[in-house]
């Protein structure tokens, strides 16, 4: 039989398993819709294999000109979204600290009133004729990756008596492999509703919610343009490989 | 103290939300100007090789209730069981597709090319199998699963055998309903839970 695992990189031992502590709790009855919707008996947990170490690619050809811009994505640069002019950026690295370049990060949010262009949405907030509310790009080969975008507005949702959202933006990243498999959300520093809210609070490790929080970013915010807010995302790394050949009954 | 690990700590999930398909399926939710190429329409182009199958199910919550919301990606080899990218793969296979519960009913449907198995690290094979990964509002991390086949031998699969109670595989197992058609619901919570994993 050929080896399958020949000449590749050291990374490329079976996914790190998850710890599913630094993760949200899949039923939080704080969060109610999650409540008929978490499983009840335990995750099958297996080591990695080759479904879960691979994954789809995506070319820079599939990239339009605007699609990491939501300030003008919407009507092609004709006019731009209403709101506080931001850029989102960071690196995608995984738990090895190694960058993942060549990976594709969508992001979607609400508008600057809080309202997203969704049919279902029917927050007073108004729309705004120029702005959709999705981006996304391919990380450098450094694993960098940058969106501009208008800082979204905080909205009320039906879940308790009056819960808000903090300011956030949908995170989707796809790593290299689908076991890397990543939907997150990014908050921003200072927000005093990211306290008081039912989704933030799944995740009940008070650092790995704090990891969500992206700083203000002076340094990269461009004078009288965008402020600049840095967001890292960390995927699962995979284990080296030097010590895979196990002796029989090791 | 101790010495300093350099690891670093994954990012933590947050729920994809009811407005997922703004975000990755843009012309389902009538926003489609705003790419020329939207990803994911299909896992494979015309002259894949294999069996053509559609798949068609629903996700169920705790209540029975189908949810009109999630939104589903899949990934599998060719019907040779080699992953796109890797030598020798078809290139009318690009294995990953991303499809949404209808609005309405809540049914959903993968066409693709029927996989084949795949070889395993340690030697042998796992029976052909497609993955998936749901998210919706209400669901705090994503959910990975598998699509087996009931036409296939699904004997020796390592991860099928991993589980205890027999009935449960069934679970995993997409039943034929006709020619080149499955039926494969999945079963958020409660009875018929679905084998959800974590690999
Ligand atoms: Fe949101």
């Amino acid at each position: 039989m050929t080896d399958l695992y020949a000449g590749m990189r050291a990374d490329k031992g079976p996914l790190i398993p998850r710890n599913r502590e630094i993760h949200p709790d899949p039923y939080d009855p704080g969060y109610k819709t999650s409540v008929a919707r978490s499983p009840n008996l335990p995750l099958l947990a297996m080591e990695s294999g080759q479904s879960e170490e691979t994954g789809p690619t995506f070319g820079h050809s599939k990239f339009g000109q605007y699609d990491n811009n939501l300030i003008l994505n919407w009507n092609r640069g004709a006019a731009p979204a209403v709101g506080e002019r931001i850029m989102m950026h960071g690196r995608v690295v995984d738990e090895n600290n190694r960058a993942v370049p060549n990976t594709l990060v969508e992001i979607w949010q609400a508008n600057a009133g809080g309202r997203y262009r969704h049919k279902k949405d029917g927050y007073l907030a108004p729309l705004d004729p120029n702005f959709g509310g999705c981006g996304r790009t391919l990380t450098d080969e450094n694993g960098y990756y940058q969106f501009l975008t208008i800082r979204p507005g905080a909205y009320p949702w039906p879940n308790r008596g009056n819960d808000w959202r903090p300011m956030h933006i949908h995170v989707s990243v796809f790593g290299h492999s689908f076991g890397q498999r990543l939907i997150t959300q990014m908050y921003f520093e200072g927000d005093p509703l990211i306290n008081l809210c039912p989704i933030a609070a799944t995740v009940k490790d008070r650092a790995s919610l704090d990891r969500l929080v992206a700083p203000l970013d002076m340094a990269h915010s461009r004078p009288l343009d965008f402020l600049a807010y840095k967001f890292d995302i960390v995927l699962r790394g995979r284990r080296q490989t030097m010590f895979e050949n196990r002796i029989e009954g090791m | 103290m101790v010495q300093k690990l350099e690891t670093l700590i994954e990012s933590a999930s947050q729920t994809a939300g009811p407005y997922v398909h703004i975000g990755l399926m843009p012309s389902y939710t009538g926003n489609g100007q705003i790419y020329d190429h939207e990803l994911g329409h299909s896992p494979i182009e015309d002259g894949a090789k294999g069996e053509i199958i559609e798949i068609t199910g629903e996700v169920f919550d705790g209540t029975g209730w189908a949810l009109r919301d999630a939104l589903i990606e899949s990934w599998q080899p060719d019907a040779a069981g080699n992953f796109p990218g890797n030598e020798g793969a078809d290139p009318a296979v690009s294995g990953w597709c991303r499809f949404a519960a209808d609005a309405d009913s809540g049914e959903f449907t993968l066409r693709t090319v029927k996989p084949g198995k795949v070889a395993l690290r340690g030697g042998g094979f796992s029976a052909p199998h497609i993955s998936l990964w749901i998210v919706a509002r209400g669901i705090n991390i994503g959910l990975q699963t598998r699509i087996y086949f009931e036409d296939e031998d699904n004997s020796g699969d390592p991860l099928l055998s991993r589980i205890e109670q027999a009935p449960r595989v069934q679970t995993l197992i997409a039943k034929k309903v006709a020619d080149g058609k499955y039926r494969y619901n999945i079963r958020l919570q409660g009875e018929g839970e679905t084998v959800f994993l974590d690999i």
